[in-house]
């Protein structure tokens, strides 16, 4: 074996090597430090010797390439890179947390617990999608979570950059990933697809859930293409008190057919994060395997229909966003209420992968918080959540495309942004009432919105002509220049 | 050290200043011109003035086929390529048949080699359009990177030690890092006619610091040069063509 360059107490351009705290085949990892940075790294090196796997060196070029563009708190910190002899090494954040690997030993999880978790892990998974990244190693050895929870996606060694070279994917003629957790697409060799990664983490939430891994360990190709054909006992039959919704979501992760999964990993998450909002469907009920018939047909169908090579995913910045609607119920929004919603319904068939989540924030007031139950004996977040299907009614949307939702707080501004913060919600639609008053003195919750939200929020007014549209317009500038050119 | 490489500009004078005036902005302190300044488009003189100019202030210039093709008509070409050509003859003085005729075919820089077309000796100009034409080019060369122009479509191909070679389609603005384990063969688009649906210029800027190439698509009036294209009695379809991108 070639004598590493690096080892404790190397100096590497300033940073300082400590302990060696992994020695794999494909890589070794130290602890280290700089003076000018106050929080602990870590020293990535591939292994090069005799005999190493060359994909080990392929997948750090890769990382190389990757992990100085990606930023957030769901991915390491990069620091810097660079060669000592003809060691290359990356330096980056170490994430002062455990990885999920050793929670195997627990296993199974009590599943509200692996619905947070896969929750937070989707949650990551479309913060690494958004930045042109599909990493295609999802498993729990790879998974850290910071002190403050957000899970934390390492080593990009077989990860798909959008717009850099797939030296990985043009080089290797076998699928390269963890036998377990690869998705049908990826056994198959495609490498570009995000929903891959949703697969993976099915099988994460299938394995935690019920303790046995859904397509076994297979060492073999031909044992990994099986779960082309054979579906997994459905988690309920091995852990009956597993509810029907997280059956049906983990099943979802699990379809062969990417398309069949969920759009993007947002949606996935906004699912895990609202049980009562998932369309249950014949998935969430099912306790044995496909019939025999159908795994044969699968079986000696050809693998290109079953999953398609050719057709692009989702992407985020596609036709898959999700859409929040802030609809203000009450009688005198009636007008804006109807103009929103055919502002929406004309921008529904340009994003057929669309998912709306329509909001209506239940005022609280700031000292009697426990009036949820009014004088009648009615409960108000019922009624709302019965006046909100009746809103949405003529929109025609199918259930599992559109879910609704009764926020209670004293601030609806802020209500709508916490939820468009925590759902990942890519644009939020929202009405904007006619100046009055009282919105003059406090600021209209649209404003507050428009001004604040991380995405795109289109305001929708009721648009009613008024004495000043009947003054004479502005002269156009621009015209003189047309009649020059 | 920001490398500027420009190919195929055709005598398209407004593409080649947006161009050049982009890769100002962009910190570039060597200009690298890749062959066929000539042929196609309607502003040969101004384009060669250009070119002459950068040259006397350091430039890097190799030549291409149609800048060949001034002085030999012997050169095998497409019916409007060949009217355009003769066109084209008739529009240059003996400073700027004199400068073409010097140019030479190929350019090493250190470890960097500058071709218009491909590393291979010619006739025949090879295109590099698939990875298996890539390889070939690559294993023709011993640089540890390449840039040529010719094909008007923008790609690049890396290759290792032991053969692997991965071909990639380059996203404008993306920087790609380049790392030395591989030797590289960039081939950067057309200035002046592009031929990918997109009708905007494209070149590309090495950085030698970092060991990254960055593919830009720089907009320019694609409307003027086209009108300026029938002004001068070229075939229409080249002025079509030009709008299209194709």
């Amino acid at each position: 074996m070639q004598q590493l360059m690096i080892s404790p107490g190397t100096l590497l351009d300033g940073y300082l090597v400590g302990e060696r705290v992994h020695r794999g085949g494909m890589a070794s990892l130290w602890a280290a430090s700089h003076p000018d940075l106050p929080f602990p790294l870590l020293v990535k090196a591939p292994t090069l010797s005799e005999g190493t796997d060359p994909a080990a060196i392929v997948g750090f070029e890769m990382e190389q390439m990757i992990l100085p563009r990606l930023t957030g708190r769901h991915v390491p910190k990069f620091i810097a890179q660079g060669t000592t002899g003809l060691q290359p090494y990356l330096i980056m954040e170490r994430i002062p947390g455990p990885s999920l690997l050793p929670r195997l030993t627990e296993l199974p999880l009590p599943w509200a617990e692996v619905a947070a978790l896969g929750a937070r892990i989707a949650t990551a998974l479309d913060d690494l999608h958004r930045q042109h990244v599909v990493h295609l190693d999802v498993k729990p050895s790879n998974l850290l979570v910071r002190p403050t929870g957000e899970v934390v996606l390492v080593d990009y060694g077989l990860s798909h950059h959008d717009e850099l070279p797939d030296l990985m994917g043009e080089e290797f003629r076998l699928p390269y990933g963890t036998a377990p957790y690869m998705a049908p697409e990826q056994v198959l060799g495609l490498r570009r697809d995000p929903r891959s990664d949703q697969f993976a983490l099915g099988v994460l939430m299938y394995f935690f859930v019920t303790g046995v891994r859904p397509f076994g360990d297979p060492q073999r190709l031909s044992g990994l293409k099986r779960r082309i054909w054979r579906d997994p006992v459905p988690p309920r039959k091995l852990r009956p008190d597993c509810p029907p919704w997280l059956q049906e979501i983990i099943l979802r992760c699990l379809e062969v057919h990417p398309a069949w999964r969920y759009p993007t990993a947002a949606h996935l998450a906004l699912a895990l994060r609202h049980p009562d909002q998932v369309m249950l469907t014949a998935r969430s009920e099912k306790l044995r395997q496909d019939p025999f018939t159908t795994v044969l047909r699968r079986r000696f169908a050809d693998h290109q229909l079953v999953v398609p090579k050719g057709k692009a995913p989702a992407r985020h910045d596609g036709d898959a966003p999700i859409l929040a609607v802030a609809i203000d119920l009450s009688p005198e929004a009636a007008p804006i209420a109807g103009t929103l919603r055919s502002m929406v319904a004309h921008m529904l068939p340009a994003l057929p992968g669309a998912r709306v989540a329509c909001l209506n924030v239940f005022k609280l007031g700031r000292i009697t918080l426990d009036q949820t139950v009014d004088g009648e004996g009615r409960n108000i977040h019922l009624q709302r959540l019965v006046e909100l299907r009746h809103w949405a009614e003529p929109l025609g949307l199918e259930e599992g495309r559109i879910s609704f939702h009764v926020l209670q707080s004293p601030d609806p501004s802020s209500a709508i942004l916490q939820y468009v913060n925590a759902n990942h919600v890519d644009h939020v639609v929202i009405g904007a009432r006619a100046s009055s008053l009282r919105r003059s003195l406090l600021g209209s919750v649209s404003s507050q919105v428009a001004a604040q939200a991380p995405c795109t929020v289109t305001v929708v007014r009721a648009r009613r002509l008024r004495h000043s549209d009947f003054k004479d317009e502005p002269e156009d500038k621009t015209e003189s220049t047309w009649t020059v050119g | 050290m920001r490398i500027a490489l420009l190919a195929d500009i055709h005598a398209n004078r407004l593409a080649l200043e947006a161009c050049q005036e982009h890769a100002r902005s962009q910190g570039a302190d060597r200009l690298v011109f890749l062959g066929d300044y000539v042929g196609y488009g309607p502003q040969p003189r101004e384009v060669i003035e250009r070119i002459m100019a950068e040259t006397a202030r350091g430039a890097i210039a190799v030549a291409g086929n149609h800048d060949q093709a001034v002085a030999n008509d012997r050169e095998a070409m497409t019916p409007d390529a060949e009217t355009a050509m003769a066109w084209t003859r008739g529009q240059l003085g003996p400073e700027a048949r004199e400068f073409l005729a010097s140019l030479p075919l190929r350019f090493e820089d250190g470890t960097r080699l500058y071709v218009h077309a491909s590393p291979q000796t010619y006739p025949p100009w090879i295109y590099i359009r698939e990875s298996r034409d890539a390889r070939r080019a690559l294993e023709a060369s011993r640089a540890q990177m390449v840039f040529c122009g010719h094909t008007h479509l923008p790609a690049l191909h890396g290759i290792t030690a032991t053969g692997q070679l991965v071909s990639f389609t380059p996203v404008s603005s993306v920087p790609v890092p380049l790392p030395p384990q591989r030797r590289w063969l960039t081939v950067v688009g057309a200035v002046g006619q592009s031929r990918d649906g997109n009708p905007a210029a494209a070149y590309a800027l090495l950085d030698t610091t970092t060991s990254t190439i960055t593919h830009f698509r720089v907009p320019y009036d694609v409307q003027a040069t086209a009108a300026a294209i029938l002004d001068a009695g070229l075939p229409p379809a080249l002025a079509a063509r030009l709008r299209k991108g194709l």
